[in-house]
């Protein structure tokens, strides 16, 4: 039972950090319909961008501060120079020129941080368990990876239905020209929608980086998840990404806690142990591929 | 056939076409084994392009996730193999027909969606390939399974380098006149007019879903074709063939070269290995060790050609006349 709750929580940390993913792709795909592959990118620049700023401050807390208006500059520059030539493009346009983006961003991380893997330590005030019902230890980092993913969740909810930013971005998502041609400054808004979604992805690279490693192209196969999340979800909708990111959480560490034993009653130990974690993957596209078929524009989505 | 060869389009083909076809002589003569394995894959790659420009270029349709057609070519040959079924009349319309019933239902599940969904699930299904590829114990799981070429007894043997080239040029070449028969036919004017117009194309009465799902099954059943020869080729299978990254490649080629075009797959299968080739060496004659961050000039290269470029190499080659 306690094994089963503590599955389920890393699910939900593992659903959040995918949903600040999916939250800043969802946003550029709704409002100015760029399929932007290398969002990927971003966050492994987000983790990369964490690891030296935590060794120059020498504090965990400061380095992830000073990551976010780091990441948000990045994701402003390539706004400008290349993503919003893409806006008014098709598709396949945008799909090419953003994998040649996360060429380049893998290429550059590799000549300025070189080849090797880096790792940021679990902040020493986070390094210990906190109960999180009597008796039950849970990691305080992964704790407060939920508990700051669920805070910027909120935030987000609120930004975008409550304020006059949020309003802008809504009337974005619905009819662009309309808002262009209302006097709003939409180039702006474009930039500004583009950073955020930026330090979404760098503030999850950042706080991804003490559990996994931080190494190039570890923003590609998270990428591939963080589309699925938004295709299941529909794309645009915000609330579409967090139900999805909940559900694909918990499919993959549920499935990797879990399959291993079911798989055991019929296959060989070490067959099931390797078989297990591909299957988890499988299931999450077979879920995507399955919700499709079902709504063809995902769980909340009207657009195409 | 010699009017053709006037305009500078036909010529080019007809050099590149006579240079892969004497390339084995060339290498033998100067002894430069490894320019002819890249030749077999540049053919390999290019009928694997040809098939994604049937339904990318002429359909419009973005299928993100073509190179799973490498993997279950390949995977169909290298399982075959290790169970000890030799023969290349055997493994490679099996493999053929795992191809092609695969294409078949990721087709009738994903036509059903349009643009990004599209892009996606077919990425997905890819995927979902991939991830199985790794997780095949029996079979070397993530990192692969060695295999022995197919046996064609009597017939040719493909350990010999020059005799597997030639045969791969020639499937290439086969693929090439079949789409051209493809892009001509009643067929390919319905894709491509689904492509400029899909509501059009339905009040004319076509039912463009099944001719989608038509071109989508062929494309693949080429795509496998090109899966079975690259696991030939290398006498390797292993779930990185079908990685996404290869998917991309492919698109990048067939734009590179050309959407929509006869020859465009070529010129860019071509182009995509020499630049993959060329570059280490010119960035290196401009600093000692920057060779080895060629993708730092590909990477931008990229969006240079989606945002100025549409046309691809083709069209560098003077307006078409048709």
């Amino acid at each position: 039972m306690d094994y089963l709750l503590l599955q389920v929580l890393n699910g939900v940390q593992l659903g959040l950090l995918m949903f600040l993913l999916a939250a800043g792709l969802t946003l550029t795909f709704g409002i100015m319909d760029l399929v932007n592959l290398a969002h990927g990118s971003l966050y492994m620049m987000g983790a990369y961008i964490a690891w030296t700023l935590v060794g120059w401050t020498d504090s965990f807390v400061w380095g992830a501060l000073l990551t976010l208006p780091a990441t948000f500059l990045l994701g402003v520059v390539v706004e400008t120079v290349v993503a919003r030539r893409l806006y008014a493009r098709d598709h396949l346009d945008q799909v090419l020129a953003t994998f040649g983006l996360i060429l380049f961003f893998n290429e550059l991380v590799r000549m300025l941080w070189g080849p090797a893997g880096k790792s940021i330590a679990v902040p020493s005030f986070l390094n210990r368990t906190v109960e999180i019902l009597p008796g039950v230890p849970y990691p305080a980092y992964r704790f407060a990876i939920i508990v700051v993913g669920a805070a910027v969740a909120l935030l987000l909810a609120w930004l975008v239905a409550r304020t006059r930013i949020g309003m802008l971005i809504r009337a974005g998502a619905s009819n662009r020209r309309m808002i262009g041609a209302l006097g709003v400054n939409i180039e702006l808004l474009f930039t500004l929608v583009f950073g955020l979604g930026a330090a979404f992805a760098g503030l999850a690279g950042l706080m991804a980086a003490p559990i996994t490693s931080v190494k190039i192209g570890m923003g590609d196969d998270i990428l591939i998840l963080a589309f699925v999340i938004i295709v299941i979800g529909g794309i645009g909708s915000i609330k579409g990404a967090f139900v999805a990111a909940m559900v694909v959480g918990q499919i993959d560490i549920v499935g990797r806690a879990f399959l291993p034993d079911l798989l055991k009653t019929f296959l060989s130990s070490s067959a099931a142990s390797s078989a297990a974690p591909a299957i988890s993957q499988v299931l999450v596209y077979v879920v995507m591929a399955g919700v499709l078929v079902w709504r063809p524009t995902g769980l909340f989505g009207q657009r195409t | 056939m010699i009017a053709a060869l006037r305009t500078p389009r036909g010529l080019v083909t007809a050099l590149l076409l006579v240079a892969l076809a004497v390339l084995p002589l060339l290498t033998q003569a100067f002894d430069q084994r490894y320019l002819l394995s890249i030749g077999t894959r540049i053919v390999i790659w290019g009928i694997a392009a040809v098939s994604l420009n049937m339904i990318l270029g002429y359909g419009g349709l973005v299928s993100f996730g073509h190179a799973v057609f490498f993997g279950i070519g390949g995977y169909a040959v290298g399982i075959m193999g290790h169970h000890g079924v030799t023969s290349g009349w055997v493994q490679w319309p099996v493999a053929l027909a795992a191809a092609t019933l695969w294409a078949a239902l990721v087709g009738a599940l994903s036509l059903r969606t349009r643009g990004l969904y599209f892009i996606m699930i077919t990425l997905a299904f890819a995927q979902l390939v991939y991830y199985i590829g790794g997780g095949l114990e029996a079979y070397g799981a993530d990192d692969g399974l060695n295999i022995s070429r197919s046996r064609f007894p009597g017939v040719i043997d493909l350990r010999d380098k020059a005799s597997f080239y030639w045969l791969c040029l020639a499937l290439f070449c086969a693929t090439l006149w079949f789409c051209s028969r493809f892009a001509n036919s009643r067929f390919g004017l319905v894709i491509r007019g689904a492509k400029s117009n899909e509501l059009r194309m339905q009040a004319l009465g076509f039912p463009v879903f099944r001719y989608r799902l038509a071109a989508f099954t062929l494309s693949g059943a080429f795509g496998g074709l090109a899966g079975i020869l690259l696991a030939n080729e290398g006498a390797y299978v292993s779930p990185a063939m079908m990685s996404w990254v290869k998917s991309g490649d492919l698109i990048v080629i067939v734009v590179l070269g050309g959407m929509g075009t006869l020859f465009g797959p070529l010129y860019g299968t071509i182009a995509f290995f020499v630049l993959e080739e060329a570059l280490p060496p010119l960035l290196d004659l401009f600093r000692k060790g920057w060779g080895e961050y060629w993708q730092i000039v590909f990477g931008p290269l990229l969006v240079l050609i989606a945002l100025y470029a549409r046309g691809g190499i083709d069209s560098l080659l003077g307006k078409r006349d048709g």
